[in-house]
């Protein structure tokens, strides 16, 4: 193949058989709802934590006529979704677009859209560290233990420390759940606010984590509870003014620093979500402050 | 000093041997144990008196030999047959196991509270403020101030960290506790204190107890029943006083007069 003048790709980069070794994987991790499948991770032309293992699972998952999206914390035309995007472009020529609704495939790093995905289209979430009892217990040996014997006291132990110190359950992302009500799961960095979302969705949610070689996933309509104590309920976090530029309550907002003295603005995550939106004729306070891209940070 | 099914022990032991390659653990250890009874086993360093805590306690398997539990549902059990989700859960509610050193006991990172409330929710408690209330009630049975329940073991003294060691372990109520030299490397003001607030917590809540000691004012104090350990095997067991006062093996009668008399 490299023998050609210019370079040329399998379809989506990945060799079949590492495709293979992958849909495995994955139709694995289906049958078993939240449970952490490892797999052969490949080196991929991207840093760890720049999603190797997300577009891993896209490359393994897409088809030729399937549309592509890739978002990063719910943006569109931020850096690691534009290259994502580019990426598939490039090696698999497959269409791409930033409307949540006209994809199949959803690339995502941080979020889940604000338009509610439909049966068909599948999710693919890039994954820091899969396991959610990690920082609690450092063997690998013992994580799997305690997954095999449902032994998750110890999720709760960490919730209980939460609110000790802070009087509330304080982690706002990565928050634990409970998958069709056997294995603890990390939703990997997504806000608390889109853990509701991913409860008996009709979608397809795939985890890839590349660097730690696991996959996971939540099929379609499966149930997903977010961990909690009885007199402290989860919560979603809620937002107390509407997003500046299109006026939208309800939805995730991020803060915006506009100037060096202090100025801020809070705006949708989902950029795809805020200029629909906005081309329906709804605005916010401040609808020409900036464009969506401005506000961009990494975490 | 026998309470509950006193005709069927709790615990029984048969044959128990140990083998690290061609060096003797423990050798031939017999022995039973009824609920509401302390048994001390002394020795010098080497007896072999750890290997026989390990293996009753299933953190090592025996060479030959097996350990009888009676379960709370009042069936006899061999330990080393349970699955091992049961031996998990036996280990974390009818069973405690009180190290020497604290910080293998408790997580150093996790504060007093939550060290208190983890086996509870361990098995199933999903109340804040009920849990939060037994891990105070807890706290003030180990005599540690409630205002240090959100300070972490770290911030603890070394008496301090037993006692709470002592909390965890207690908070389900559990029927067999196994103690590894719980007052080794504590000053002996602290020591006695502790020990004060053991005999009293395993006399008020009918537990049994294996203490692995080399400090035989220890096992004075704490236990009714004594094993006396030499090179992996028992050479002596009895009644403590009995054992101690009028020691029989030459070995126990070493021991025994080898402690200083102020």
């Amino acid at each position: 193949m490299m023998s050609t003048a210019t370079v040329r790709y399998n379809f989506a980069f990945l060799d079949e058989q590492t495709k293979r070794m992958v849909r495995r994987a994955i139709l694995k991790a289906i049958a078993v709802p939240g449970y952490q499948v490892p797999f052969a991770s490949r080196e991929m032309p991207m840093p760890y934590g720049w999603g190797t293992g997300g577009v891993q699972v896209t490359a393994s998952v897409i088809g030729q006529t399937d549309v592509l999206k890739v978002i990063d914390q719910g943006a569109d035309d931020t850096t690691n979704a534009v290259s994502i995007r580019q990426f598939f472009e490039k090696t698999a020529g497959v269409a791409t677009t930033t409307s949540t609704a006209d994809a199949t495939v959803i690339q995502t790093r941080h979020r889940i859209p604000e338009a509610p995905l439909v049966s068909g289209q599948i999710l693919v979430y890039q994954v820091p560290i899969p396991e959610p009892l990690r920082f609690l217990e450092p063997r690998e040996t013992e994580t799997r233990r305690m997954h095999a014997l449902e032994e998750y006291g110890l999720m709760h132990v960490k919730l209980y420390e939460d609110i000790a110190r802070h009087g509330h359950i304080a982690k706002t992302y990565a928050y634990p759940v409970k998958v069709d009500g056997r294995y603890v799961m990390d939703p990997s960095p997504t806000p608390k606010f889109d853990n509701p979302k991913m409860d008996r969705s009709p979608a397809l949610q795939l985890f890839g984590a590349g660097r730690e070689k696991r996959i996971y996933a939540i099929p379609p309509h499966t149930h997903v509870v977010s961990l909690d104590f009885d007199d402290h309920p989860f919560e979603r976090t809620k937002f107390t003014e509407p997003c500046a530029l299109c006026g939208a309550t309800g939805v995730y907002l991020d803060e915006v620093l506009t100037d060096d003295r202090g100025g801020r603005m809070y705006v949708c995550s989902d950029s795809d979500f805020c200029e629909r939106q906005r081309a329906a004729g709804f605005v916010g306070a401040e609808p020409d402050a900036g464009t969506p891209h401005l506000r961009r940070g990494t975490t | 000093m026998i309470s509950g099914n006193a005709d069927s022990p709790l615990l029984r032991a048969e044959g128990l041997t140990k083998h690290y390659g061609n060096t003797v653990g423990c050798e031939d250890v017999s022995l039973t144990l009824y609920e509401g009874e302390v048994l001390a086993v002394v020795g010098e360093s080497g007896s072999g008196k750890s290997t026989l805590l390990s293996l009753l306690s299933t953190h090592l398997t025996p060479t030959r030999g097996r350990v009888l539990y009676r379960m709370r549902d009042g069936r006899e059990r061999d330990v080393f047959d349970l699955t091992e989700a049961e031996r998990r859960v036996l280990l974390r509610t009818d069973w405690g196991f009180v190290h020497q050193d604290a910080r293998l006991g408790l997580r150093m990172n996790i504060s007093a509270g939550g060290n208190v409330g983890e086996r509870l929710m361990a098995v199933g408690w999903r109340h804040y403020g009920n849990i939060r209330q037994e891990a105070v009630d807890w706290l003030s049975r180990v005599e540690i101030a409630h205002d240090r329940i959100d300070h972490r073991p770290t911030t603890f003294s070394g008496g301090m960290r037993q006692r709470l060691q002592i909390a965890k372990n207690l908070v389900t109520q559990p029927r067999l506790i196994f103690m590894d030299e719980p007052t080794g490397g504590l000053d002996v003001s602290v020591q006695a204190r502790l020990l004060d607030l053991m005999r009293g917590l395993v006399a008020d809540l009918g537990l049994a107890a294996i203490i692995v000691t080399h400090d035989l004012a220890v096992a004075r104090l704490l236990s009714h029943r004594i094993m006396v350990m030499r090179h992996g095997h028992v050479i002596e067991a009895g009644l403590t006083d009995q054992v101690l006062d009028d020691p029989h093996a030459p070995y126990t009668q070493l021991l025994v007069s080898s402690v200083l008399q102020v």
